[in-house]
């Protein structure tokens, strides 16, 4: 008897899902026709009918604009609502792998592109996403209050930038204080026998984080200095690992995961992350940022060449650097908003690190030698 | 024991070409298509002579090529001790701890990778021997599924027949079992290859920035540095290495071809005698506890919180999404795991259907066409080619996808059904290589029986080689089902509007900060490896039932 249950059990929940199954399956054939019968057309489902939203108050155009972000883009597809009640102009999000797989496919279809904005190109990728055309330029008329180191990146106005953020050694608070050990002032500091089998960082060659750390490096020591720290660095202990993730949550001690390590390199704003998605949510941040290892990060948002609907994806551009858009941010991806005037929670103020002049190399000189520094980074420190 | 005889009942060609002809389809539209679309667009003779001119790609294609041959061989070695007990024992659990050896084959490996660390001696971190350690753990579902499917159809009385004329156990073993299980050893090695050569986050997590195989190396080519072309020229190298190897596995088995009286009735019994209960619940025991180990860590990640307490309050934000959903703002709003998991339900359900007509059509048809010479040649070129895609990197396949759906009428490439079509280009070779063996070694006197019996081609064939491979097509389904519910590499390259399906899910939250949303991960992988023994555990329930009833 139980075990016809089991059965029973097993054989309804597999039926309810083929029954979904076969819901699915229907789409891409409605949408397939939709594509070719308007022979404009050049992002599939950007011309679907759609129904008003109630209480709009301006009529649907039947526009629906596609923004094609990196996996981790986490935005409440309801923070379009306002941007649709005042265009009539709705917005669907797509996602495809991270930020580089995002570049690499949009590369390949230049100018017939998958939706009409990109969002998540960042200073590290933005040379490359220049050469290859991705974007067709447009001048917001935002600019202005964005910050101005960042607009400073596009003279050509290609891409607008719509966030910041900085990626920092961050450190354990209570096992300094239990080890009785200084907060290191310099990165030079980690080559210090002191701090010897202390640091964890990411691989430069599969984790951005790993080359935003790599480029602060060669910030700080210049292009023919960065060598010699690594070779002292690996001299001292420095444990290397592939991603954020295994860094983050497997070595280093001030996280969950509760690895050996007190030094991690992870992002400015970690620490309130640990105390926002804290459980239980910790009175004060467990960890803390040195901000002399900070490399600065910009991200920008473009319109996609090719795209059928250039004037309503300029709005949509205006939208992302709005006060009201740009406030969402710091919450969703943990990202400081590129415009000056937008406020910031509290526990960014309390607990981030943003500082006044952090490390940064110019995209041009990434975009030329990252993939030298890589591989040399590799023969040195991993070889 | 006989060679196949050429007999004149054979089917005829139009059913042969029709049998085969779904494959060929979906093969060249889904996989030939987009990977000659992509080399036509990216690769360059620049591309060629930066490669030429490449020192590292060498070594790399080297550690490569030995860490997948050492570690096939070891999956092998160490797979036929649970296929044996699971397909010669019959014992309480017996079917769970089946399903149970299943289920690290379906996790994605960068939770598996995890939880594999948690409980691997630190000397062993960032080695070969992990990176080889963890393939076995992953693939021996590959040797315990595929040799054990035709074990367990083994009559036993060759066995008997050894003893009687004075064999040891090990004598039986080596002289008449194991040459018996050729074809299907043969088959789980070269998939066992396939996957072990292309690994990609077992090598990342595992083995450290030091060891970097030749997937790893395209992937960082072509998403890190924007080198497409390279990329593709690197690819191109993989597939001829692989497809070299693919060809020569199919053209041994197709030679080493043995006809055995095959029992739809399962030859199990209880372990007899003190020493043979014993070695059979030592391997039980070992079985459950390698595999059992790091899923366990797994739950138990999902309840740690920051002070290194247990909580359960990650499985109520998962199931209870209103509650959480106030208390953290936004953040989580676009990842909807308890949404992910039924995205997953439905591609898994459509993956498996298709996997299983395409794959299960061609497979009658290569072993329809395996008497001639011309016949075995064309048997094999399919049989290769059905496979292909398992040696080719993901990376390459998602890139080939984009370029070859981005023209209209053709523009698929935000369209859902790409997905679980993907994935079933992944599973087909599954079905292929787990009905094959079955197939090839059914002998045609049967259906030589059947046509002295007044039957016509068609209907012996129906009577005998369609009914003989349900039960293998039903492990076939639970893999590909099971592959679909875990698949990774392809899907993240595919353009996805809303949900996600679990194994991204558990990406993305797995690399965001907080100790909160790194355990909801862990909720969602331990459901993911629930839901897989779960999958897999009805399908054998399934077909037990139907097995009962028919003996």
């Amino acid at each position: 008897m139980k075990r016809f249950l089991v059965t029973a059990t097993l054989a309804a929940s597999l039926l309810g899902a083929a029954c979904a199954g076969a819901t699915t399956s229907t789409s891409p054939a409605s949408t397939t026709p939709a594509a070719a019968s308007t022979p404009g057309s050049t992002s599939p489902g950007s011309s679907t009918p759609a129904s008003s939203t109630p209480g709009s108050a301006v009529a649907d155009s039947g526009t629906t604009l596609t923004i094609v972000a990196y996996d981790s883009f986490a935005v409440d597809p309801a923070s379009f609502d306002s941007f649709t009640a005042a265009t009539g102009v709705r917005v669907k999000i797509v996602t495809a792998g991270d930020a580089g797989a995002m570049l690499s496919k949009a590369a390949l279809t230049a100018g017939n592109p998958e939706g009409d904005v990109m969002w998540g190109i960042d200073n590290t990728l933005l040379a490359r996403a220049l050469d290859a055309g991705v974007f067709e330029p447009y001048t917001s008329p935002e600019l202005g209050a964005l910050a101005a180191d960042a607009t400073a990146l596009v003279p050509g106005h290609e891409a607008t930038p719509v966030d910041e953020g900085d990626v920092c050694v961050n450190y354990d608070i209570a096992w300094l204080r239990d080890h009785d050990l200084a907060v290191p002032t310099s990165l030079q500091d980690f080559t210090d026998p002191a701090y010897k089998d202390l640091l964890v960082v990411e691989n430069p060659a599969t984790s951005s984080t790993g080359l935003a750390f790599l480029l602060a490096t060669v910030a700080t020591f210049g292009k023919d200095g960065w060598q010699q720290y690594w070779t002292d660095l690996r001299a001292n202990g420095v444990e290397v690992v592939d991603g954020w993730d295994a860094a983050y949550y497997e070595q280093f001690s001030g996280s969950s995961g509760k690895g050996p390590r007190p030094f991690v390199v992870s992002y400015g704003s970690s620490p309130p992350a640990e105390v926002i998605y804290g459980d239980p949510r910790p009175k004060t941040a467990p960890t803390a940022v040195m901000g002399e290892s900070c490399f600065h990060q910009v991200e920008f948002a473009g319109i996609l060449r090719g795209t059928g609907h250039a004037a309503e994806a300029g709005q949509l551009i205006d939208f992302l650097v709005s006060k009201e858009f740009q406030e969402l941010l710091p919450l969703t991806l943990f990202v400081y908003p590129a415009r000056t005037d937008a406020a910031v929670p509290q526990e960014f103020t309390d607990y981030a690190v943003r500082p006044d002049d952090p490390l940064t190399v110019s995209p041009a000189d990434i975009e030329a030698n990252s993939a030298d520094w890589i591989s040399t980074w590799t023969d040195i420190v991993v070889r | 024991m006989s060679r196949p005889s050429r007999s004149g009942n054979r089917l005829p060609r139009w059913l042969i070409a029709a049998l085969a002809a779904p494959a060929i389809v979906f093969v060249a539209l889904f996989y030939a298509w987009p990977l000659v679309a992509l080399v036509h667009r990216a690769v360059t003779a620049e591309a060629f002579r930066t490669l030429v001119h490449d020192r590292s790609l060498r070594s790399i294609l080297w550690f490569t090529a030995w860490q997948a041959v050492l570690s096939t061989a070891l999956t092998v070695a160490v797979g036929l001790v649970p296929a044996w007990v699971l397909s010669r024992f019959d014992f309480t659990g017996r079917r769970w701890l089946q399903v149970l050896v299943t289920v690290p084959f379906v996790l994605p490996t960068v939770v598996v990778g995890a939880a594999f660390l948690a409980v691997l001696p630190d000397s062993l971190d960032q080695s070969v021997a992990a990176i080889v350690l963890a393939h076995v753990f992953f693939n021996i579902a590959v040797v315990v599924r595929g040799v054990g499917g035709l074990w367990e159809q083994l009559p036993p009385d060759l066995g008997a027949a050894a003893r009687t004329l004075g064999a040891g156990p090990w004598q039986v073993m080596r002289h008449v079992t194991l040459p018996l299980l050729a074809p299907a050893i043969q088959a789980s090695a070269s998939i066992v290859l396939l996957f072990t050569f292309t690994s990609f986050g077992v090598v990342r997590i595992l083995g450290g920035p030091a060891h970097a195989t030749i997937e790893v190396e395209i992937w960082q080519r072509a998403t890190r540095f924007g080198d497409v072309g390279v990329a593709a020229v690197m690819s191109l190298v993989q597939l001829l290495v692989l497809g070299l190897a693919v060809g020569w596995f199919a053209r041994i088995q197709a030679r080493h071809r043995v006809i055995i009286g095959l029992r739809p009735l399962d030859a199990r019994r209880p372990p007899r005698g003190r020493r043979e209960r014993v070695v059979v619940s030592a391997a039980c025991a070992a079985v459950a506890v390698a595999i059992g180990a790091p899923l366990v860590a797994l739950g138990e990640r999902s309840m740690r919180t920051i002070d290194g307490g247990h909580t359960l309050t990650a499985w109520r934000a998962v199931f209870g999404r209103r509650a959480a959903a106030v208390a953290r703002p936004t953040a989580t709003a676009s990842l909807d795991p308890l949404g992910s998991l039924f995205t997953s339900l439905r591609f898994a359900v459509v993956a498996t259907v298709v996997a299983v007509i395409v794959g299960g059509c061609v497979s009658l048809a290569i072993a329809a066409m395996g008497s001639g010479a011309s016949g075995r040649r064309i048997g094999r070129v399919l049989d290769t080619g059905v496979m292909l895609p398992l040696g080719t990197s993901a990376v390459t396949i998602g890139l080939g996808l984009i370029i070859a759906f981005a023209v209209a009428p053709l523009d698929w490439r935000g369209a859902p059904m790409l997905i679980p079509l993907g994935h079933a280009i992944v599973a087909t070779p599954f079905v292929v290589r787990v009905l094959l063996p079955t197939l090839r070694a059914i002998d045609p006197r049967l259906r030589d029986a059947a046509a002295t019996l007044g039957a016509s081609p068609i209907r012996a064939w129906r009577e005998v080689d369609v009914r003989l491979m349900l039960r293998p097509l039903a492990t076939g389904a639970a893999f590909a089902a099971a592959i679909s519910l875990g698949e990774f590499g392809a899907t993240t390259f595919l353009t996805r509007a809303g949900r996600a399906t679990l194994p991204i899910a558990i990406e993305q939250l797995l690399n965001r900060p907080g100790a909160g949303l790194h355990a909801e991960g862990y909720v969602l992988a331990t459901v993911l490896a629930v839901l897989t023994f779960a999958v897999i555990g009805s399908v054998e329930l399934l077909t037990g039932t139907d097995r009962r009833r028919r003996g």
